[in-house]
């Protein structure tokens, strides 16, 4: 979806500001502890995964998504999630009180487990019987579309042709996953020249390497 | 801003965002759908045990041992991996490294994507809409905001996190390092520097942030 979450290219946000490296705390407050650990031992209850977790938080609306600070989205994502999957009711979210206990079926992961998961990690790459259509040194355009669910074509790369440099195996594709659904498609590393993607306003002497699912590409 | 790190004066009411988080959480714990130690557990590992610390290690190496360097450009997740940095956002590692002539860049301009078991939880600038919104389109500006100034023949690459691909850069080993051990080398190693909005710390450099 084209919204406040797709920032590639955007002016007027300001200057970067950065915290001396020596200084800055990994979380600024408690409750930033809290809305992390929440949104990660929520995703480990197997009810969404990492690709529904982005688009939750891109769901917003644009002013307020941009308004918010990291962990605020973050939390917002998880609530939406919740009550999406049915954990949690409106009610029960927006009182606070529980009416009722999780489901039977449900897995709460305990410590140790949590650790072990975090640990393993979730591969993203699959075995699947698909052939990559393109070949390293190929030259593709991203494609002139704009679906409104989640995707992970940004839109500074769309209509622009680079230039395949590896092909990273077939990997998940993010725009239809869902727990019951898991497509493979080839992922591409696509490099673009400063100057195709931002026209004179760019740097020819910069590129930008983006990852690509062949669906995102066509020949150029 | 409510939460910039300013030092709180504890006679402040709760914020909002406060309120709202600690009765998600006391709902979420009476309904059984969280445990409370798991939280604590999974705060502890990455407020403390992983972070650039892990970064600074692989990079050293690589600078160390060409064989390690060349394990880490053929198949950087199973030489991180070495160390025992493996999970979370770190399933798919790729090295890039700088060079007289390349400098990489790694950036998420669609979200936060950032190699979680090399350089811990991403800083807040790293997540912010004025650093993801200009790396891809004007990175010499947002090195410049670092401080950090190219030459201008040299060929900048920003990496931009789309997929579960992870990128960790290795910056350039600084002038009057040689015979230096990889430990001695991992001071001058940088968070800053393995994200790419930096190079590495000179020996001087280093010498000036110990007095």
């Amino acid at each position: 979806m084209n919204s406040g979450h797709d920032l590639g290219g955007m002016h007027g946000l300001g200057p970067i500001n950065p915290e001396p490296q020596d200084e800055e705390p990994v979380f600024h407050a408690d409750w930033e502890r809290k809305a992390f650990s929440l949104t990660l031992a929520t995703a480990l209850l197997g009810r969404w995964n990492i690709d529904m977790g982005r688009h939750s938080r891109e769901r917003q609306h644009p002013a307020r998504y941009l308004m918010n600070t990291y962990y605020e989205n973050w939390l917002t994502g998880t609530e939406v999630l919740l009550k999406e999957s049915g954990l949690v009711t409106a009610e029960e979210m927006a009182t606070g009180k529980p009416q009722g206990p999780a489901p039977n079926s449900l897995h709460v992961p305990g410590p140790d487990e949590a650790l072990n998961a975090v640990k393993a990690g979730g591969p993203a790459d699959i075995d699947a019987p698909v052939q990559a259509q393109y070949a390293v040194g190929d030259a593709v355009r991203v494609k002139n579309f704009h679906p409104k669910g989640h995707t992970r074509a940004p839109r500074y790369t769309r209509g622009r042709v680079g230039v395949i440099q590896r092909l990273h195996g077939i990997h998940v594709y993010p725009d239809t996953h869902t727990p019951d659904v898991t497509e493979g498609y080839p992922l591409y590393s696509v490099r673009f020249e400063g100057d195709e993607l931002w026209g004179p306003d760019g740097d020819a002497k910069s590129s930008v390497y983006a990852d690509l699912w062949e669906p995102y590409l066509e020949p150029a | 801003m409510p939460h910039d790190g300013h030092d709180h004066d504890h006679t402040e009411p709760p914020s909002d965002i406060e309120l709202r988080v600690k009765s998600l959480e006391s709902l979420l714990v009476e309904k059984g759908l969280v445990d409370p130690a798991t939280l604590d557990a999974l705060v502890d590992r990455y407020e403390h045990h992983v972070g650039p610390q892990n970064g600074r290690k692989v990079v050293a190496r690589a600078w160390t041992d060409p064989d390690y360097r060349q394990w880490l450009q053929d198949d950087a997740s199973a030489a991180i991996g070495d160390f025992g940095f493996k999970g979370r956002q770190g399933e798919h590692m790729v090295c890039v490294e700088n060079g007289p002539k390349v400098h990489n860049l790694v950036v998420c301009t669609l979200c936060s994507c950032y190699p979680w078991t090399v350089l811990g939880l991403p800083p807040v600038w790293y997540k912010s809409a004025p650093y993801r919104s200009r790396a891809v389109a004007d990175p010499r500006g947002v090195l410049a905001e670092f401080g950090t100034t190219l030459d201008p023949d040299v060929d900048v690459r920003v990496w931009d996190s789309t997929s579960e691909m992870r990128y960790l850069v290795i910056p350039e080993r600084p002038a009057g390092t040689d015979g230096w051990t990889a430990e001695q080398l991992e001071p001058l190693v940088t968070r800053n520097s393995m994200i790419g909005v930096e190079k590495a710390r000179t020996p001087e450099e280093l010498k000036g942030a110990a007095e």
